[in-house]
């Protein structure tokens, strides 16, 4: 379905998931953020880069592989995106929610 | 149900078996509520307790006796080296998918806010220590303190 978010239209599925990278830039990922109740600090702009890279290598994405990322750790993963924070990061940088159960 | 459209918020899980297969399927429904955004607690008891014992918790098994789903006779699962031979055939698979070792894991519970409690009674009984459970166990507390914990709307207790 479509939504339009900072002025342009982008493609989301019914979890509110993009469903076309491409449409994706800073300014959604900034509004998608707000929808989240989060403001986007420099570490969580390294974090969702991080996740867009990841995804773009076709990575399964995971809570235990974040925390080995040596991009950021378990604990402040949680901290910076504190409710569902693999859901709302993969959310806000206009990437698939992961299917991991762990 | 109707409060809050039936809502989770939060899980409260009481481990009561040390068999690989049901601390695992404890820590990754811990885990995979946190993941979502719901809270999450573990009361380990009796022998849950082997789960956040530092000594024991990396050497589990899983059961082969008195476990249909293993598809091989009682007898022969009950024979020596059995329980051995399954559980490293699982933790090979587990490996596979990505599933981290029980000490891995309890940091990644701790790490991801899952708070953890050890039940008075049966540390008690087995004659441990709080210094013998890993760190992210809190408190030893009783059963009526874990109640209190769950109070609440859309607080949902889980035995296994």
């Amino acid at each position: 379905m479509e939504k339009v978010i900072a002025g342009k239209t982008i493609h989301v599925n019914e979890e509110g998931f993009m469903t076309d990278f491409k449409e994706w830039d800073n300014t959604i990922g900034e509004a998608l953020a707000a929808e989240n109740e989060l403001s986007l600090s420099p570490r969580h702009w390294e974090v969702l880069t991080y996740l867009q890279n990841e995804w773009k290598n076709e990575v399964p994405l995971s809570i235990r592989k974040i925390g080995k990322s040596g991009v950021v750790d378990i604990k402040e993963f949680y901290q910076l995106f504190p409710k569902a924070p693999l859901k709302t990061a993969t959310k806000i940088a206009g990437i698939p929610k992961p299917a991991s159960c762990i | 149900m109707s409060e809050n459209k039936g809502e989770i918020k939060k899980m409260m899980i009481i481990l009561s078996k040390a068999t690989l297969e049901n601390v695992y399927a404890a820590f990754v429904l811990a885990n995979g509520a946190r993941m979502e955004g719901i809270e999450s607690e573990i009361f380990f008891t009796f022998f849950g307790l082997e789960a956040v014992h530092k000594k024991k918790m990396n050497s589990l098994h899983i059961a082969t006796v008195g476990n249909p789903a293993m598809h091989i006779p009682t007898m022969v699962g009950g024979l020596p080296g059995m329980e051995a031979l399954a559980t490293s055939m699982m933790k090979k698979e587990m490996a596979k998918l990505d599933m981290p070792e029980v000490s891995e894991f309890l940091e990644i519970l701790s790490d991801s806010g899952v708070r953890m409690w050890g039940c008075k009674l049966a540390v008690d009984m087995f004659h441990y220590k709080k210094e013998d459970l890993f760190e992210g166990v809190e408190e030893i507390i009783t059963v009526g303190d874990f109640y209190k914990r769950s109070e609440g709307e859309g607080v949902h207790m889980l035995f296994i």
